[in-house]
Formats: structure tokens, C-alpha cells, sequence
């Protein structure tokens, strides 16, 4: 079960405030959500692998060895062009057109 | 020129043949969707200056009298989660609201290289969360065929504008089933290409290893030659497989004699409606008669599809949004005296329910204490479901099962209860896991005129099989429904 300052400690790490309301509304859905989750212990899972990417399950495998069946998504490290300062920085809400500017970090 | 009508060979041609030009063939549309779209809701943005000049591009090659590329002068839509270039791009959110992208999504670009017009951008769930496009932070989308009801999620406005007729085809993508879900409840096709068949870059993510772009059209011919367009190897994609693309037009017409369909008796027993089941197993009966095998297989493991798909979906959305911080772009709510105070203010104005609760989710099963017991727990059984389809696609060459257990339901009947909406996606979830291929298509109506969808999966990188079925298929429903 989900408690209230198990949603104030997610909502802490997820860098969200919420609402009283919201809060409640919370726990309520997420003990509803999780609960129905549940139902994946009824599964023996001890001897399957966990797979975090279906793609190397699949594809052309170059050199089996290589990255783990990734082997398609090597390339050579070299240097190419990006994103001009300029256009990095027009979406940015405040910037001073060098820098994106944010709110003091370290306190005194 | 009839626009309802038009599709994308017979759109190129009209314009190959000096019938229209392209730029008529948008101002046609343009002023279809003034007139209509305020109804349906499908458009958050419309991309007018890119489009004409795309038009004008088209039409000069057509007075050279050049050949014109595939998709020439066929107005498309893009659901928008797909980046844009100078374009507005919100991904469906409020801190995404005035959001100009600086490049184009790898597919958009693939798509113009083709000749493709892009007329806009279409209204969806927010960054894809939703399977009723109820969670638009802009507005809802109606379903075309009764305006009282949902057009499906999270791509709504892409099957709704086809369904519409204000575009020819469109783009949406599919973490759960938001390409196949919406395009079963608007009568149109959608198809959810492989994992790796087609290039994330641009696509404005969701979960990443769940998340794949792909097309709705009007017909599955329509949907193959779209898929042309944009599949394939993307360097800018890693995830990306270098697997050839074959001529997926050539399916068209092949027929499926001495091939098998696998009918998984799971998808066909609880909680689906009756006119559902009905008009998937007439589907399944045209195919027989079409000289198809039916077998019998069983997916045992898709009972556990929904929760599995609730923890690791969420715990990559809940990395993958963490990006949304009011520094680099988006929204910045008020001035926080630090930081993390900017941060929580930015986040709370900016995300809605839906999002907020899935990055809650996300944050919650990846937390220390509860990693293993649920995100490491999900993954296994992915495995599982993953084995299921190995299994069944060892006896068979496609899978056929009802799109969603019931036709569209009405806007607000599951607003207020998530898991209700969540077990909407149950028979699309599981091909999303196994990074499969699937196509949805029209089987029929219920008695409310409503349209049914059926699937159909296949197997890794054969989107061919699939489109070759689903052609014939639909050839022989075509005056049946």
C-alpha cells in the first residue's frame, strides 16, 4: 500500500509539488493502479532474463559479439555539426544570449 | 475535383497529370478544414507557409514534366509529438504550448523528400498518454462518425482527420496501441511498424523503447506506401535496424492461399463486446474463404500485458520527462527563488493529470526498495510475452485478433477512472512489448454504426505478410460492411 508520505517522497524525487488535492486524488489512484499490478506475482519468474529493448532480440547481427547484437548501431566518433547557439537557445525562457539563465542554486 | 475522395496514388496522379496542382490541392483542403475541422478538433496547428511552398516545389516539377516522387502533392497530417522545423510542435502539453522545434523529425523530412504536403499539425493525448484523446491540454477530438464520442488515443486528431477527410493520410505513433486503438474506432487503417523499422529521431518520446512511429490511411495501400516513405535506417536513430526495406506495394493483390492465420482464443473470451467478436470472426472467416489456414494458438501470458506494460511504460516516461525543467525550452512557471523551487512550480503548471500520475507511477517503480518487485519484475514478463508471440509465429505467418474489445465509447465514460481506460489498449499492448508489427483495419459496424477494427500482427520486420493479408482482407469486406 501507498501511503501519503510515500507520495511526497515520490513526488520529491520527481520534482513535483501537488495539491492538496491532487495528493489525495494520488493515492488513491496509484494504490488502485498498483494493486491491479499485482497480478504480475503470480508469474514464477526466477528463471527468465529481464529485457530492458526488444532490438536485440532482432536485426542484423554484423558481429555477434559486438555490443550485444547492437552491433548496428556503431559508428565511427567523429565530430559533426549541431545545433547553432543561436537556434539552441530561441526556445529558451530566459536566456542572455550566451547562457540559459536559472534561479540561484547554492544557497548561502 | 472530389477531396473525400482522393487518395494518395490518385492524388500524385491528378497532379502528374495536370488535373490539379498541388498548391489547389491545398487550398482545397485548407478550406475544408476551416469549414469542418472546428467540429472534430483533429488540427492544433496548420503548417500554411511550409505547405505551399511544398505545393509550389511539386507543381514546379510537374510543369517540367519530371516524375514525380511517390507521395507527391498528397496532403498529410502529423500527430504532434513529431518535431517540425520552424513549426509549433506541443506534444499535446501546456509547457510545450509554444514550442518551435529547430529541426525536423527524421519521418517528416523522409516524408517530404517524398512529396508529401504537410498541412499541419494534428491534436493528440498529451506527450501520448491517453487512449481517448481526452487528455489534449487544448482540446478534446470528436469522433467523425458519432461527434458524442472518443476517436481513440493517444493519435485521435491523425485517425480523426482521416476519418474526416481533411487529409489524405497521417502520421501517429504507437507505445500501447495509439495508432491501431484510434484507427479501429474512426474506420480508418492504421499501421504500427517493427521496433527499428522506422526512426524515432524527432519523435518527442514517450517510452523509448516502446514508442514507434507509423500510418494511418485510408486503405492499406495507402498506409504501405507511406510506410515506404519513411522506413528504414536512420544514423540518427541508433535503435534503428539495418534491415532491408522491401517493395511493400508489391503485397498489394498477392494472395494468401495455403498461408496461416493464428486466432488466439484469449482475445475472443472476457470483457469483449459481442458485435466485436461477430464482426473480427467474419473478418477471419473472409480470409478461409480466401484460401487462408485458421489455427487455433493460445497467447497465454497477455492476462499480464496491461500491468507490465503500466510499469515500464511509465518508468521510462518518468526519465524521459524529467527533461521538462523551464531551462532550455518550454514553460517556466513564475520565478522560484531556487531552483528546485523553479523546478516543482514549472512542472505543476505544466503537466496535466494523466502525466503527472504516469511520471508518479514511473518514479514509484523505479524507486529504491521497489525496483526489483516491479520495474525488474515487468521486464522478465516481457520476456514472456515476447515468447509467446516467438512461439505462435513458429506455426503461423499472421495473428488476428479484435483491435480493442469495444467500438468507441462516449467522451467523459472513463474520464475519471484510469484503469478503466488503461484496459482499453489490452489487445494492443502486447505487440507493442514484443516490438511486432500490427496493422488495424475496418471489419464492420455495430448496430450504432460505430466501426470495428481487426488486427492484424506479424512477425518481426514482416510488415510485407502483414499488408498482404490485411489487402486481402479488405478486398473482400469491401460492399460487405
Amino acid at each position: 500500500m501507498v501511503s501519503e508520505k510515500d507520495v511526497s517522497y515520490v513526488a520529491d524525487l520527481a520534482h513535483l509539488e501537488l495539491t492538496e488535492d491532487e495528493r489525495g486524488r494520488m493515492l488513491k489512484d496509484l494504490n488502485s493502479i498498483l494493486g491491479y499490478i499485482d497480478r504480475l506475482n503470480q508469474l514464477d519468474t526466477s528463471d527468465v532474463e529481464p529485457v530492458a529493448q526488444v532490438a536485440n532480440r532482432y536485426g542484423e547481427r554484423k558481429n555477434k559479439d559486438e555490443a550485444g547484437g547492437f552491433a548496428f548501431a556503431m559508428r565511427s566518433d567523429e565530430p559533426r555539426p549541431s545545433l547553432p547557439r543561436e537556434e539552441a537557445l530561441r526556445n529558451a525562457p530566459v536566456s542572455d544570449g550566451t547562457f540559459f539563465k536559472v534561479p540561484k542554486v547554492i544557497e548561502r | 475535383m472530389n477531396l473525400d475522395l482522393l487518395t494518395v496514388d490518385s492524388a500524385r496522379t491528378a497532379v502528374l497529370e495536370k488535373e490539379t496542382t498541388a498548391t489547389a490541392l491545398v487550398d482545397g483542403f485548407y478550406k475544408k478544414i476551416e469549414a469542418e475541422d472546428g467540429a472534430i478538433g483533429a488540427y492544433l496547428t496548420l503548417s500554411k507557409d511550409r505547405a505551399y511552398r511544398q505545393a509550389a516545389r511539386i507543381d514546379a516539377l510537374a510543369d517540367k514534366g519530371d516524375d514525380l516522387p511517390p507521395l507527391a502533392g498528397v496532403p498529410v497530417a502529423i500527430k504532434d509529438v513529431f518535431t517540425t522545423k520552424d513549426v509549433r510542435t506541443t506534444a499535446g502539453s501546456k509547457i510545450l504550448a509554444d514550442f518551435v522545434a529547430p529541426y525536423d523529425a527524421t519521418v517528416v523530412s523522409r516524408l517530404e523528400d517524398a512529396g508529401a504536403i504537410i498541412l499541419g499539425k494534428t491534436n493528440c493525448d498529451e506527450f501520448a498518454m491517453g487512449s481517448s484523446n481526452e487528455n489534449s491540454a487544448f482540446h478534446p477530438v470528436r469522433n467523425p462518425h458519432d461527434r458524442s464520442r472518443v476517436p481513440g488515443g493517444s493519435s485521435g486528431g491523425s485517425a480523426a482527420a482521416i476519418a474526416a477527410g481533411t487529409a489524405v493520410a497521417s502520421l501517429g505513433s504507437d507505445t500501447g496501441g495509439s495508432i491501431r486503438q484510434p484507427a479501429a474506432f474512426c474506420g480508418v487503417v492504421g499501421l504500427m511498424p517493427t521496433y527499428g523499422r522506422v526512426s524515432r529521431y524527432g519523435l518527442i518520446a514517450f517510452a523509448s523503447s516502446l514508442d514507434h512511429p507509423g500510418p494511418f490511411g485510408k486503405s492499406v495501400k495507402d498506409a504501405a506506401m507511406m510506410l515506404q516513405a519513411i522506413a528504414g535506417r536512420d544514423p540518427l536513430d541508433s535503435t534503428t535496424a539495418d534491415v532491408p526495406v522491401p517493395n511493400y506495394r508489391e503485397q498489394i493483390g498477392q494472395p494468401v492461399t495455403g498461408m496461416k492465420v493464428g486466432v488466439p482464443l484469449e482475445y475472443f473470451e472476457e470483457g469483449i463486446d459481442l458485435e466485436v467478436s461477430t464482426a473480427v470472426q467474419f473478418g477471419i472467416q473472409e480470409l478461409r474463404n480466401a484460401g487462408a489456414e485458421i489455427v487455433p494458438i493460445s497467447l497465454p501470458h497477455t492476462p499480464y500485458a496491461i500491468p507490465t506494460y503500466y510499469v515500464i511504460a511509465t518508468a521510462e516516461a518518468s526519465s524521459n520527462l524529467a527533461r521538462y525543467d523551464g531551462v532550455r525550452y518550454g514553460l517556466r512557471a513564475g520565478d522560484g527563488k531556487t531552483l528546485s523551487e523553479m523546478y516543482r512550480r514549472t512542472r505543476d503548471a505544466g503537466f496535466g493529470a494523466e502525466v503527472k500520475r504516469r511520471i508518479m507511477l514511473g518514479t514509484y517503480v523505479l524507486s529504491a526498495g521497489y525496483y526489483d518487485a516491479y520495474y525488474l519484475k515487468a521486464q522478465r514478463v516481457r520476456s514472456l510475452l515476447a515468447r509467446d508471440f516467438d512461439e505462435a509465429f513458429a506455426k503461423v505467418d499472421v495473428i488476428i485478433t479484435p483491435t480493442t474489445p469495444t467500438p468507441a465509447f462516449r467522451l467523459g465514460e472513463k474520464a475519471d477512472d484510469p484503469l478503466a481506460m488503461y484496459l482499453a489498449d489490452i489487445f494492443t499492448v502486447t505487440a507493442d512489448l514484443a516490438g511486432i508489427p500490427g496493422i488495424s483495419i475496418p471489419c464492420g459496424k455495430s448496430k450504432d454504426g460505430l466501426p470495428i477494427g481487426m488486427q492484424i500482427l506479424g512477425k518481426h520486420f514482416d510488415e510485407a505478410t502483414v499488408l498482404r493479408f490485411a489487402h486481402v482482407a479488405e478486398h473482400a469486406l469491401a460492399g460487405k460492411l
